[in-house]
């Protein structure tokens, strides 16, 4: 590897719900305010994360701030595609195609449960594309062979909607209790309503340049973007099949990206200082810390209680509040945290700042299946 | 009134319908010529095991996109003695009344009612000895 990759500028769309915004519009706000956070740089190529904005929804963004002429090209990774959009801009700034690439996701997604043209109509008919029931079904295996209890799937909601408190960017702002968690309806046991984000809109842009290695100076470096999908086999794999085999020993998506992001940024999990996991359900956040490999497996629950993952513990988990606070936009989803991630590497992120962040790790995982992994350094 | 599968060449009135190949000799459900283990093209159709046990479970309680039915309805994963987990609906929508390995059997549960009058049905399992 002979160049760096930068993290020049960074630019969001509040998440949240805007009747009278259309996807265009979120993504202009957001990679206008990435592109003045870089300085305005030419950008050779453009990457556009989004799931659900339909045919050319990169163009139509950059088409509305008259910046065409340079390749863009949509992505769809479901959960991750925010992540997929960052891992071909940096794998091509790496290679030396381009020197400076916009990359960008967003969304407005459809409202109540998500409808997924992943499903065929006749999985749909039988009841079989019922995602929160997939979401409850992984909970009840972790809560089973990690010992993660209900009352800790209510404390995540606590943590991470205490911590969306101090982001402007989040959709649900206010502190809720434990109690006010398992009195909410349950959607699919054990799973209640407040313990799962609500797909909303927002976009989030990146603008990534290349660097000189071992320039020293206030700059974000991204280290590592991987991308993965899932192996054959798991039943429970965010591939969502029909069946898999009776073998607990495929590693999930999380972990394959989470290795292939360790292995490029040449550090490992003890080396990082803040992380934004995928929290579309509360235990899935708990998921997210054994499969990336932060804590032992059946080690959750307990790194949950001992408060290692709030603001203030050895490893925050979620700063800005996470999907749980933020609402879920599936494109700009993975931007989302690294927009969070950047701010917090410059020290910028007031009342949820991470003293002295240095690495960070960004993280999304869902339907393909698609995982994505993201490392920061400053 | 005539039943219809919810989908063709999945289940019968007693079974699954799934596959196993000759490469590998892992089985598969649904039924597939090319193995989803291996990729290896030599398939054969089986009757799949009508009983099995629990693996996991949850109940739906609010309709998902494109479904007609009735809620609350069980949902889970049965392992069968294949060595195939399997995720199906359950006549059981009680998650209080499920446990962990509980032993169960194939049946057919009733969905909607298709514009032609037909009643469409699909696989589930049920806590054996319930019916």
């Amino acid at each position: 590897v002979t160049r760096a990759v930068e993290v020049a500028g960074i630019g969001i769309h509040p998440f949240g719900r805007f009747e009278d915004r259309t996807v265009t519009d979120l993504g202009v706000t957001a990679v206008r305010e990435a592109l003045r956070d870089a300085g305005d740089p030419q950008f050779q190529a453009a990457f556009c994360g989004t799931a659900y904005a339909g045919v050319a929804a990169g163009h139509k963004v950059l088409g509305a701030l008259a910046r065409t002429g340079a390749p863009i090209v949509d992505v769809e990774a479901g959960c991750a595609s925010g992540g997929a959009a960052l891992m071909l801009a940096a794998g091509a700034i790496r290679s030396g195609q381009y020197d400076c690439v916009l990359v960008f996701g967003m969304e407005k997604m459809p409202r109540g449960i998500i409808r997924s043209s992943f499903f065929e109509p006749w999985r749909e008919q039988a009841g079989l594309a019922a995602t929160p029931a997939y979401f409850a079904l992984r909970a009840q295996r972790l809560m089973r062979e990690s010992g993660v209890t209900k009352d800790h799937l209510a404390e995540v909601v606590v943590k991470n909607r205490e911590h969306g408190v101090d982001n402007p960017n989040a959709m649900f702002r206010g502190v809720v209790s434990a109690e006010q968690v398992l009195a909410s309806r349950v959607v699919c046991e054990p799973l209640h309503l407040w313990m799962l984000c609500s797909p909303n809109e927002g976009a989030a842009a990146v603008v990534l340049r290349a660097a000189p290695i071992g320039d020293a100076g206030p700059r974000v470096t991204l280290e590592a973007a991987a991308l993965r999908s899932h192996l054959p086999g798991s039943v429970l794999s965010e591939a969502t099949p029909l069946s898999g085999l009776a073998d607990d020993a495929v590693d999930p998506p999380t972990t394959l990206a989470a290795r292939a992001a360790y292995d490029e940024a040449e550090l490992g999990p003890d080396d990082l200082d803040v992380v934004e996991c995928q929290d579309t359900d509360a235990a899935r956040e708990l998921l997210s810390y054994e499969e990336l490999g932060l804590c032992p497996r059946g080690d959750a629950g307990k790194w949950l209680t001992e408060g290692v993952t709030r603001i203030g513990g050895v490893l925050p988990a979620n700063p800005s509040g996470g999907l749980l606070s933020k609402g879920e936009p599936l494109g700009a989803s993975a931007l989302g945290q690294v927009v969070e991630l950047v701010t917090q590497l410059r020290g910028q992120a007031g009342a949820r700042q991470v003293d002295g962040a240095r690495v960070a790790l960004g993280h999304t995982v869902g339907r393909g299946a698609n995982a994505s992994v993201v490392i920061l350094r400053r | 009134m005539p039943a219809r599968p919810v989908h063709d060449g999945m289940f019968t009135d007693t079974h699954l319908v799934g596959g196993r190949c000759a490469a590998c000799e892992r089985y598969h459900f649904p039924a597939a010529s090319i193995c989803p283990h291996c990729g290896a093209g030599e398939t054969d159709t089986v009757a799949l095991s009508a009983t099995g046990s629990l693996w996991g479970w949850t109940a739906v309680t609010a309709a998902p996109p494109g479904y007609r039915g009735e809620v609350p309805f069980g949902f889970g994963v049965v392992e069968l003695p294949e060595g195939l987990r399997v995720i199906t609906r359950l006549e059981e929508a009680d998650p209080a009344r499920l446990s962990f390995g509980m032993p169960v059997q194939f049946a057919l549960a009733p969905l909607h009612t298709d514009d032609d009058g037909n009643q469409v049905v699909t696989y589930a399992f049920v806590p054996a000895g319930d019916r």
